[in-house]
């Protein structure tokens, strides 16, 4: 059970002067459970990538594979896919516009046909998974918080039960703490759950700590898809694409060349701190 | 989804045509337009479509743009024809059961198609070979004697000005949340009209609560820089008069002039 994407290209407004492929021969496998990061500068593709995912674009050419069907097929169900797809926007706040967050919650689930008191229980484990605090469901969901509003919009999709979750910049114009916990909430979603995950991010310091897998784009083109240490190897690549391996890759380049004999593949903080702690004891 | 509209599009390139001081190209249209109506042959049809034609070869935009706006006046364009075609009275050519087609009919019908095309094709020339800023900056321009009625020009302008620059925003803003409501399982196509209308408040919610907040972040924004309308406002880029915008005017009196001379059958 799967995403699989058979050379996929993608042009916006085909056959005018402005024509624009944004995604050229995109192949990838998605297999079930897996945390990846979908990295890329602006413009790169990778919003346009994860509308193809729940058929929201359509290919230029190439096809799509959910579960072993075509979502272009004639008689695939696009709904049923949206609704195992689980697709979170850019600033999804911007969507809100219910009377009250509960009902606003409600509408994923009300939308797939599901009878009252199922809506209801999804709704309410939904907030709960995004860890929304009882007192805000009757509010009106324009007098939250920024951070609080796009929990709701993120439980709004997580009410659909959806077997992929792609969030597309779920930290986007949060700050430090709020992404933080944004993030740990999704991890802790993920283990809880066991779905597939996708997070689109501009930055890599934000998935290392995460994600077991990383797709690089690069102007419609996937340039890398390793695990995080592999894709960070590349930092020099990175850097020639406007992207950047995290902060600590370069610290431990800098100190293995400095002649601390430390291990280069280090992604997260922590691990560097144990790594150099190490080096400097021997 | 949205972007089949011609209007406020313009086209990026450099003509005879783009580089009209806009104040020209207001003027050419609205003599275009009342030539249009007071034509009333087909002599001076010819003599507008020649002019018309001459005009978007000068431009150097692609004709498929021009006709890109037709799309959404067929309609329109369908009922006029068919109006006039049956309801006009006199000579009857061809009748059966209560309808007859009259000679008249058929030339008011035919008149009346070539008017509206043009006038289309005509308007679109204008914004496509002008920007909005440059188009409202010849709009103040224009009207500026109205100052002595006590005329808000400058206000107004500006107004036209930003509601130009805010159809593409808000188009692209309402196909975005159209598609993040999309991947919640909404539906904008099936049912009936009164659950369609429903199923617009998801989209029409936020689409205005995003744009209140654009009009506000503006506001701001002009606020910080100090706008407080036309008095005493000097322009970085002032629309000046050059040689070409004298001959064009002249080109435009000596086409309206054979239009009505000809057109009205004086000769």
């Amino acid at each position: 059970m799967s995403i699989i994407l058979d050379h996929v290209n993608y042009i916006y407004e085909a056959g005018t002067a402005m024509e624009f492929a944004a995604l050229k021969d995109i192949n990838l496998v998605i297999p079930d459970g897996q945390f990846i990061g979908l990295i890329g500068h602006t413009g790169s593709g990778k919003s346009t990538l994860v509308q193809h995912l729940n058929g929201l674009l359509v290919p230029t050419s190439g096809s799509i594979f959910y579960n072993g069907a075509d979502i272009h097929d004639n008689d695939y169900n696009k709904k049923e896919l949206r609704s195992k797809v689980g697709l979170v926007f850019q600033y999804p706040e911007h969507q809100l516009f219910e009377i009250d967050v509960f009902s606003d919650v409600c509408f994923g689930p009300k939308n797939l046909g599901l009878d009252k008191k199922e809506t209801e229980l999804r709704a309410y484990a939904a907030l709960k998974q995004v860890g929304l605090e009882d007192e805000y469901f009757y509010q009106s969901p324009f007098d939250l918080s920024g951070g609080q509003k796009r929990r709701v919009a993120i439980a709004g999709v997580l009410a659909m039960k959806p077997e992929v979750l792609i969030l597309d910049e779920p930290t986007a114009g949060l700050d430090p703490k709020g992404r933080d916990e944004i993030l740990d909430q999704i991890a802790k979603l993920r283990e809880e759950t066991g779905i597939t995950v996708i997070l689109v991010s501009h930055s890599m310091e934000d998935v290392a700590k995460y994600v077991d897998r990383i797709i690089v784009m690069n102007r419609g083109q996937v340039l890398f898809d390793q695990e995080p240490r592999e894709v960070f190897r590349h930092y020099k690549e990175l850097e020639q694409v406007g992207l950047a391996a995290p902060q600590v890759t370069y610290i431990m380049h800098e100190l293995k060349a400095r002649g601390l004999n430390v291990d280069t593949d280090i992604t997260t903080i922590a691990e560097a701190k144990n790594e150099i702690l190490k080096a400097l004891k021997k | 989804m949205l972007r089949d509209i011609t209007l406020g599009q313009y086209y990026q390139t450099d003509s005879v045509i783009h580089r009209l001081d806009p104040r020209v190209k207001l003027v050419t249209t609205i003599c275009f337009i009342v030539s249009l109506f007071v034509v009333d042959n087909f002599i001076g049809y010819l003599i507008a479509g020649v002019f018309l034609a001459v005009v978007i070869k000068l431009s150097k935009v692609p004709l498929k743009y021009m006709l890109r706006g037709m799309k959404s006046i067929v309609f329109l364009l369908l009922i006029a024809v068919v109006f006039n075609l049956f309801l006009t009275p006199g000579e009857a050519v061809v009748t059966f059961w209560k309808i007859k087609i009259t000679m008249e009919g058929i030339r008011q019908a035919v008149f009346m198609a070539i008017r509206l095309v043009f006038l289309i094709i005509g308007s679109s020339v204008m914004t496509l070979t002008t920007t909005p800023n440059n188009l409202t900056d010849g709009m103040e321009k224009l009207l500026g004697p109205l100052k002595i009625f006590k005329v808000p020009v400058h206000e107004i302008a500006m107004m036209m000005s930003i509601a130009l620059r805010f159809i593409p925003i808000l188009l692209e803003e309402t196909d975005k949340i159209m598609k993040a409501q999309i991947a919640r399982g909404a539906d904008f196509e099936s049912g009936n009209l009164i659950k369609k209308a429903k199923s617009l408040v998801p989209l029409l919610v936020p689409l205005f609560i995003s744009a209140f907040r654009r009009a506000n972040d503006l506001a701001m924004a002009m606020e910080a820089r100090c706008y407080r309308g036309g008095e005493h406002r000097t322009k970085m880029k002032p629309l000046i008069y050059k040689k070409r915008d004298g001959l064009a005017y002249g080109v435009v009196v000596c086409y309206l002039t054979l239009c009505i001379v000809v057109g009205r059958g004086f000769i």
